[in-house]
């Protein structure tokens, strides 16, 4: 082999990353990654984002990720740049998001020592990544990666972890393409199963009370996946309900929509679950945010579980029909079923579900009454969706009360247009997220909604947004508590709020001033529309502090250990305490 | 009990025997382990070797206890686990054996060591030390069989026991061997 073949494993991961479709990384230079940084000033092909904190390089990766498709990329340093990346590891983990870190590591011959910036990274991201690797044979490096993109992105996405100690980076290689075959073979998985699909099919065009339930599988299965949910909806004209993960998978203004189900569900969605005789799960895991009560969830229903991943059947909630599979292919296989036996069959008739429905939404279990100068912050949310409509816009928040609010209110037409850590409840996701998301979609609106406790949480990003001159709309509904744990506090522990008023804020337009960023602040309802319109024809980035009403509640709501039929609209209808067993419950 | 615990008909807990493939590299067993301390499953026994060079790969036997809604969920929570390539539920599958090894060691003088030597016999023990003061005993068999004999070995003397874990494999001429042949060599 002649030398000039030769290059550096550096090069040759930076090489493997732009084979596999890398445009962008998101990360932190240091002394283990110096090497790779070294290989991506000198390649032209691939961007660096450099944030502001390790942490918010994996968010940022994962509203790439999200609003792409594509899986995001991350490089941090050795130690203390990687145990900065594990929130965000552990949160694309829960929301089942493709990530690859590549993370620096002391040289091979150092590794146990202690040495400096020395970390278990393999060892400490083992439980938050669906894979990790520690490449200690530099032969293997250009395998490692390619499989390392492979596993990300295909059956149940995830994030991917790949530890290179600084020895193995400057290692002399020759360059190895990706084969056609995935490495990692697992004995093929049974084909779906037509006869179930065909039992299924039937189920549906029978049910006199049926449920359509869809998650963020539907996101994560493309946006055919979208396509063929809400074809199925209107083939079987049966009501849908979505996930916090799975909204925009079924347009919000389409009519059998009932909105998002769950603890903040609507009153609609949450009855709906609990009185159908046939639900069909469609990428959605029954997470307890969405069950609440175990024993009393659905009692009278005939279960259909689809899902990509196999211990989400059967994990939580006992169905009749699991079916393991990709969202997309199942859906078509049942919406063809449904085709033909429309030609054969009459659709049992679902008047008196719809009529039972039409009474839940009388409820108006979202109403609310924006009365006086002071913004409720459900008004701020529905202006902004009614201002943002005729945009492509993209939605990224953090979370508690704010992120709610904005799942319940902001109507989402398309898939892939909203961010937000479901699973993990990252406060400090939605600004590094915008990054991601802007980045990816440059010429997009794209809005950071956010509360001021979150946003304080990684803040930091802010420089990034200057120096990569992203037009980031940051919307904070500053209500000055930590709302959701002041919610909690207030119906659960006697209204001590413990800890949760957000002292010695900043001053958010000093602040959006001190970076060069334009600064909004709103403290009254008739001058919060004129503010959005401000700050979306603005062409930089944004700060808008919007001063909401301070002791707003986020309802309706399933209080912990209650079931869907137990859920509250508001603080007096609260019809008893809170059980012992659900004070127990998070 | 959790509130977010299904009310079904409870079901008794059973002990199940599973036997894994998994690639033979550092972590493997880490990820395993971390899985059952992770989720809070448990590990009676555990038992883990190379067992085919050329694939690389290693078995390891497993004894876990549950009812038959969380050993699915073990298995499933198993395979998502990218180096383990092949799950198999032994006492789902039908008849299997299960066999461990252990080393006794006996600190005994006097009558009570021609006691010991006779039970040694009686369970085909090999008497793999000697000396003036104690035995170090081999026996192969069930795990009851061993927790038997160590009983008995407890009364006679001071003791110190070492168990391999359980191994096992399904009875029969069935194997995987067309599974491995899928599983790609690096």
């Amino acid at each position: 082999m002649d030398d000039k073949d030769l290059i550096s494993g550096a090069e040759a991961v930076i090489n493997a990353l732009v084979e596999n479709g890398v445009e962008v990384i998101f990360g932190y230079p240091g002394g283990a990654v110096l090497p790779l940084y070294d290989a991506i000033f000198q390649n032209k092909s691939l961007k660096h984002i450099l944030v502001r904190h390790e942490q918010a390089a994996v968010h940022a990766a994962e509203g790439y990720a999200r609003s792409t498709g594509k899986v995001g990329c991350v490089l941090v340093t050795s130690g203390p740049g990687a145990t900065n990346a594990i929130t965000g590891l552990t949160d694309a983990l829960m929301d089942s998001i493709p990530v690859v870190c590549l993370s620096g590591q002391v040289p091979t011959h150092l590794i146990g020592t202690d040495a400096f910036q020395e970390a278990d990274t393999t060892g400490i991201s083992r439980p938050c990544t669906k894979h990790n690797y520690l490449v200690k044979n530099a032969d293997l490096l250009c395998d490692v990666i390619h499989e390392a993109f492979d596993i990300a992105s295909t059956g149940r996405p995830g994030p991917v972890l790949v530890d290179l100690p600084k020895d193995i980076q400057l290692t002399k290689i020759k360059y190895k393409q990706k084969s056609n075959k995935l490495q990692k073979m697992k004995p093929k998985p049974l084909s779906i199963d037509t006869q179930v699909i065909s039992e299924v099919a039937n189920l549906l065009i029978n049910a006199k009370k049926p449920i359509i339930y869809g998650g963020g599988g539907l996101i994560n299965s493309g946006p055919q996946a979208s396509t063929l949910i809400t074809q199925l909806v209107d083939l079987v004209d049966s009501p849908v309900t979505l996930t916090l993960m799975g909204l925009g998978a079924v347009p919000s203004n389409h009519k059998n929509f009932l909105g998002m189900l769950g603890m903040h569900g609507t009153y609609e969605a949450n009855l709906a679950m609990h009185h159908c005789d046939v639900m069909i799960n469609v990428g959605a895991r029954f997470d307890d945010r969405v069950t609440g009560r175990l024993n009393a969830f659905s009692p009278n229903s005939k279960k259909i579980h689809i899902d990509i991943d196999k211990s989400s059947i059967n994990k939580v909630v006992s169905v009749d029909y699991g079916i393991v599979g990709d969202c997309s292919e199942i859906l078509k296989l049942l919406v063809e079923e449904l085709k033909k036996l429309h030609n054969q069959k009459q659709i049992a008739s679902k008047k008196s579900w719809w009529s039972q429905i039409d009474e839940w939404r009388k409820k108006d279990s979202l109403g609310f009454k924006q009365f006086g100068s002071a913004i409720k912050p459900q008004q701020a949310i529905k202006s902004l969706y009614q201002k943002t409509m005729n945009f492509d816009t993209y939605i990224t928040t953090e979370v508690g009360q704010h992120q709610m609010w904005a799942a319940q209110y902001f109507g989402f037409s398309k898939p892939n247009h909203w961010m937000t850590s479901g699973g993990l409840g990252t406060m400090g996701y939605g600004l590094p997220s915008s990054v991601g998301v802007q980045i990816a979609h440059p010429k997009s609106l794209v809005i950071d909604i956010s509360g001021e406790a979150s946003f304080l949480m990684n803040m930091q990003e802010l420089s990034t947004i200057v120096q990569y001159k992203l037009p980031v709309k940051i919307f904070i509904l500053n209500n000055q508590w930590m709302g959701m744990v002041r919610q909690w506090q207030e119906l659960n522990h006697g209204s001590r709020y413990s800890e949760s008023y957000t002292e010695s804020l900043p001053d958010f337009v000093l602040l959006a001033e001190s970076f060069g960023i334009k600064g909004l602040r709103v403290e009254e309802f008739d001058k919060l529309e004129s503010a959005i319109d401000e700050m979306i024809s603005h062409k930089g980035p944004v700060i808008a502090d919007i001063r909401v009403v301070k002791e707003e509640n986020c309802f309706p709501m399933i209080p912990s250990g209650a079931a869907h039929n137990e859920m509250i609209l508001g603080i007096d209808d609260k019809k008893n305490n809170t059980s012992e067993a659900g004070l127990a419950l998070v | 009990m959790s509130v977010y615990q299904n009310n079904e008909v409870k079901e008794e807990e059973t002990s199940r025997t599973l036997s894994l493939i998994v690639d033979n590299q550092p972590g493997t067993l880490a990820r395993v382990i971390g899985l059952f301390s992770g989720r809070g499953y448990n590990i009676e026994s555990l038992n883990v070797t190379e067992v085919d060079q050329k694939r690389n790969l290693s078995r390891i036997s497993l004894v876990t206890r549950g009812t038959s809604m969380t050993i699915e969920q073990i298995k499933s929570q198993l395979l998502r686990i990218v180096p383990v390539r092949i799950v198999r539920d032994l006492t789902l599958e039908g008849p299997f054996i299960k066999s461990e090894l252990a080393l006794v060691k006996l600190v005994v003088e006097g009558a009570n060591r021609v006691e010991a030597l006779r039970i040694a016999g009686t369970f085909r023990a090999r008497t793999l030390d000697v000396t003036l003061s104690s035995f170090i005993f081999e026996l192969t068999g069930k795990p009851t069989k061993l927790d038997a004999f160590i009983d008995l070995m407890r009364s006679l003397g001071d003791t110190e026991i070492s168990r391999t874990g359980v191994s096992a494999i399904s009875r029969g001429n069935k194997t995987e061997t067309k599974l491995l042949d899928q599983i790609q060599v690096n």
